[in-house]
């Protein structure tokens, strides 16, 4: 399978490794070099320089042929607006974007967006853990 | 009307006092404290403090009965979120977003946001207005249309100087409008009207034929 993963974050790279060792296709963008350190030093897949809320930087990217692409930035609206240029400029067959604030998750949810909110889940788990 | 604005900056302020002195019921949402106390000083209590994208800030100042959000901050995808989130949360009937990106228009036409303003977009055809070789410049985009007005610059190496306007063959659809020439009354263009050097035609025309009207009329 062919994945972009935007932001190459804690969560960004570790997906990407995972992918990577499960001989999946990845590419990974972020707008800082320095995020790529993350990756682990046998990474086969792509590390990209780029802003995945410009077109330009998608294609580049190969979002053109992707199976998959995956939005997990710092920032809720720019991983909206990604998966929204995937999902319905480029029709990627499956689109997942993180977002924090648990009310846009779940409009965005409602328009059709794969959409989680760790908050949401994370809050629901410790609750469980305390709890059960 | 009651019209929310979010973001403000240069644009939101000036947008606010704007619409403020037409008579509208204007809120401004801003996140920066002291952004929204200068303004809260000098105009009354018109700026919220709170995250335009937010629903909940967005039902807090009543969105609802909105007619109107136009977001204006300085990026292009919370403008997209706040309209998205202004449209499908809360039925604001009409939305308008600043672009700073002149590619995301299209994009966010595709999305569902009713207007798009594209400030690099306005800033580059004014200067290019002002470039000395620059022949046609756009007036107004009858976009619903797909008809735009333009304005056309007759440069002196033209072959169309001293031409009259039936030998011109212009695109269908395509109409000279009007013609300005320097100390003189405009003229509306007639059949047997003689082009000059310098004069500046005010033209109607499809998009589409915008690139032939051009070539017609500044061929060298």
């Amino acid at each position: 399978m062919k994945v972009v993963i935007m932001g190459c974050g804690r969560v960004g790279a570790q997906l990407a490794a995972l992918l990577d060792a499960e001989g999946h296709l990845v590419t990974t963008l972020d707008t800082d070099a320095y995020s790529f350190r993350r990756l682990p030093p046998d990474f086969n897949g792509t590390a990209l320089l780029g802003n995945g809320i410009d077109e330009e930087a998608l294609i580049r990217a190969g979002i053109e042929e992707a199976d998959a692409f995956v939005a997990v930035t710092q920032g809720d609206n720019r991983n909206v607006m990604a998966a929204q240029i995937a999902k319905h400029v480029f029709n990627v067959p499956r689109v997942i974007c993180r977002i924090y604030d648990p009310l846009r998750q779940e409009l965005y949810s409602t328009l059709g967006l794969e959409a989680f909110s760790p908050t949401t889940i994370f809050a629901q788990l410790l609750k469980e853990k305390l709890v059960s | 009307m009651y019209i929310i604005v979010v973001g403000g900056g240069k644009v939101g302020y000036y947008l606010t006092k704007a619409l403020l002195d037409e008579g509208h019921e204007v809120l401004l949402v801003e996140k920066n404290v002291t952004i929204c106390k200068n303004t809260v000083d000098e105009m009354g209590s018109v700026c919220f403090r709170g995250d335009g994208c937010e629903a909940s800030t967005l039902a807090e100042v009543g969105a609802g009965r909105a007619d109107m959000l136009i977001a204006v901050t300085g990026d292009d995808e919370d403008n997209l979120v706040a309209c998205q989130v202004a449209k499908h949360k809360f039925n604001v009937p009409r939305t308008i977003s600043r672009i700073r990106n002149p590619k995301n228009e299209t994009i966010f036409k595709k999305l569902g946001i009713d207007v798009t303003v594209s400030s690099t977009n306005i800033i580059l055809e004014h200067i290019e207005e002002e470039l000395p070789t620059h022949s046609v410049t756009r007036l107004l985009d009858i976009r619903d249309k797909g008809m735009e007005i333009v304005e056309v610059k007759i440069l002196p190496e033209s072959t169309t100087v001293g031409k009259a306007v039936r030998e011109l063959s212009l695109p269908e659809e395509s109409s000279l409008c009007l013609l300005l020439r320097k100390q003189e009354k405009p003229i509306i263009p007639k059949a047997d009207t003689i082009l000059q050097s310098e004069d500046r035609i005010i033209a109607i025309t499809p998009l589409e034929s915008e690139e032939v009207l051009r070539a017609t009329l500044t061929s060298t």
